[in-house]
């Protein structure tokens, strides 16, 4: 395997080291937010794994969707998920989560039977180590495309973004008390 | 800078985080070397509450309307991030008035939410 | 010379240099690249540095001069080093953090909370062809960094174990994001009519005129403005750190050199959002209609002035309610950047349909 480090040019090894530090940090944070006992460090051990993201799809030249991940997943998913926990969570309340969970055993098996078969498949799989056509994801072939090809996905997206947006507004509104005056909201 | 692929820009900006990082981290080590050094006294450490003493747990209440102003701007910021791709492609797109109808329908979809979430009094701080 | 022209002059010397003393070319070529973007790193951190100090002097003697007064005039020649001597003042002071803070939270925000200002640093368009990094996306660069910057803010305010400080943060950070997009959408009428991202392209496109003598482009520009002033927490949007209200704030309980960096970041982000004003809106590097041509000493000029702005707006405007802001910007502002950007639409529009 080391005849394939004989001739890389010095960007190159610049990529690899990133890429491999971005992947452990990446594992890392995934590994920090299901163990971490402080809930709010486990969502910034999420952000920390939505940055690493980011960093991927830039080094893959995605650049638009890199950037999208930044502006949507760290700008506003995060913040979203830390206004949750923060607001409903007793601050220094830490170890209180004891898991009161009476399926250990068959939460092992069933995990580790989905472990076995990753560890089986993924080794061998045909993937992707190269970027064929990088200019498929320029921002300008990907505007070309939302108005031309991708219409309808276009503005399914709008129905879906409303359709959130009024779900998040039913679900969280107060029970109005019983004495109404006549339908006045 | 010409040399290498596209994902050498952001290499370069690697270069600037870490300079971002060096500044806090120089400040950090500065004072820490330069700091004057006290002894934590009770009173000190105790968390400021204009003068008087804390009463209660250090949580504040539950105000859902953080949460769903945050649920807008994500709602918000996604449907920006579409109008980008629209936005640099409009200048060349023939024909014109097809791209400005089709983010009208974009637009009046999510105006219709915006209204929604207006009449609800959502956008209100209570 | 361009910066790209004097990278490859460097490296092509540093190559040659090397290929005569035996090192592989390609090696000395990338650690030259390397060293010539430290430097400028250097240059970004030391501008930051001094423009923090002289942002700090230049308020207090605006505010002064604004409230009849004459503000520090003992330190230094019309009292330049006072920001000098209150950072070193603070440099000294003693580190007390509150008792049960968040170690982790509390330790790292201010240490993060400068990273995104010195980043959108790389991107800004000092001089044509000077841009250090001039990213296909430069303009979404700025905007995505900027967002990221909320989560550090929710850091010092929990890590902080204090009421205050959490409802301080709490607030800032629904005030943040309540101005974000239409401050997104205003730039986006831009970038209709530029039909680019790159900062270079927008900025030569103002070669002639400025994007702000148009309609659409002035009230992009109001909106923007608004918006900055209400991302950097000033005054008139400064409730969530008003003296009289919550304390400080997110960093009511950081001493020392911590605040101090928190201060520095405030006045930092103020740069950053004059520099993308004055980019996007004001032609950067170019004087108004032409004259005079390129120079960075436009750039400068137009970015004192936008900050000169802001702090003009402090003493000018009262101080907006918590309620009343919220309202503004959801039921105001972000009606009328998307009718902006429809009515760039519809200009451009009729603009081709014309020809």
């Amino acid at each position: 395997m080391m005849e394939q480090f004989n001739n890389i040019a010095p960007w190159e090894w610049v990529q690899l080291i990133s890429f491999y530090a971005i992947a452990a940090m990446m594992v890392l944070g995934a590994l920090f937010v299901v163990t971490m006992k402080n809930i709010f460090h486990a969502a910034l051990s999420l952000a920390v794994v939505a940055m690493g993201a980011a960093v991927v799809y830039l080094m893959l030249d995605a650049e638009f969707l890199g950037f999208v991940q930044i502006m949507v997943y760290v700008g506003a998913v995060i913040t979203l998920i830390a206004f949750v926990v923060m607001l409903t969570q007793r601050a220094n309340q830490s170890g209180d989560n004891k898991a009161t969970n009476h399926q250990k055993f068959i939460s092992f098996v069933s995990v580790g039977t989905v472990l076995a078969l990753l560890l089986w498949k993924i080794p061998n799989a045909s993937w992707l180590t190269t970027v064929t056509n990088a200019e498929l994801a320029n921002a300008h072939t990907i505007g070309n495309a939302l108005l031309t090809d991708y219409l309808l996905p276009f503005e399914a997206v709008s129905v879906l973004l409303l359709a959130v947006l009024i779900g998040a507004i039913v679900l969280s509104r107060r029970e109005k008390p019983a004495k109404d005056d006549g339908g006045a909201e | 800078m010409a040399n290498f692929g596209n994902s050498g820009y952001y290499a370069l900006l690697g270069i600037f985080f870490l300079f971002g990082l060096l500044l806090g981290i120089g400040a950090y080590i500065t004072s820490w070397i330069l700091r004057a050094r006290g002894a934590k006294t009770d009173m000190k450490i105790s968390p400021y509450e204009c003068g008087e003493e804390t009463s209660g747990p250090t949580y504040i209440q539950f105000n859902a309307r953080y949460y769903v102003w945050a649920l807008i701007f994500l709602i918000f910021d996604v449907e920006t991030l579409f109008i980008l791709p629209w936005a640099l492609v409009y200048r060349t797109f023939q024909p014109m008035m097809l791209a400005l109808t089709e983010m009208a329908v974009f637009l009046l979809i999510l105006l219709v939410g915006l209204m929604y979430a207006w009449k609800k009094g959502v956008l209100r701080w209570n | 010379m361009t910066l790209i022209e004097l990278t490859i002059k460097i490296v092509e010397w540093v190559q040659a240099l090397a290929a005569a003393r035996g090192i592989d070319p390609s090696w000395a070529g990338f650690a030259a690249e390397v060293a010539i973007m430290c430097v400028l790193g250097g240059i970004v951190l030391a501008m930051v540095s001094v423009a923090g100090m002289l942002l700090i002097w230049m308020e207090r003697k605006v505010s002064a001069h604004m409230q009849s007064r004459i503000g520090p005039n003992r330190v230094g020649p019309f009292g330049l080093f006072q920001s000098v001597a209150d950072a070193v003042k603070l440099l000294l002071k003693e580190d007390i953090s509150p008792r049960g803070k968040d170690l982790i939270s509390f330790w790292l925000a201010p240490m993060l909370i400068s990273v995104p200002a010195v980043m959108s640093f790389a991107c800004f368009p000092y001089h044509k062809g000077w841009i250090p990094i001039d990213l296909d996306l430069g303009l979404l660069y700025l905007m995505a960094i900027g967002s990221a910057a909320v989560i550090i803010i929710f850091m010092a305010g929990y890590g902080s174990n204090n009421k205050y400080s959490m409802l301080g943060g709490m607030r800032t950070i629904a005030q943040i994001i309540t101005y974000e997009i239409p401050a997104v959408l205003a730039v986006t009428a831009v970038v209709m009519t530029t039909g680019s991202l790159k900062m270079s392209t927008i900025v030569d496109a103002q070669s002639q005129v400025w994007n702000i003598f148009s309609v659409w482009g002035l009230i992009a520009f109001i909106i923007y403005i608004i918006c900055a002033t209400a991302e950097t927490n000033r005054t008139p949007f400064d409730l969530p750190e008003a003296e009289s209200e919550l304390v400080a704030g997110y960093h009511t309980e950081y001493t020392g050199m911590k605040f101090a960096l928190f201060f520095v970041a405030e006045y930092t982000n103020m740069v950053v959002v004059s520099a993308i004003a004055s980019a996007v809106f004001l032609g950067g590097y170019y004087g108004p209609f032409g004259l005079g041509g390129a120079s960075p000493v436009w750039m400068l000029l137009k970015v004192i002035a936008m900050i000169y702005l802001m702090m003009w707006f402090r003493w000018t405007f009262p101080r907006l309610r918590i309620d009343q802001m919220m309202m503004f910007g959801w039921k105001v502002l972000l009606p009328i950047s998307f009718a902006n950007i429809v009515l760039v639409g519809i200009w451009m529009a009729f603009k081709t349909l014309g020809q």
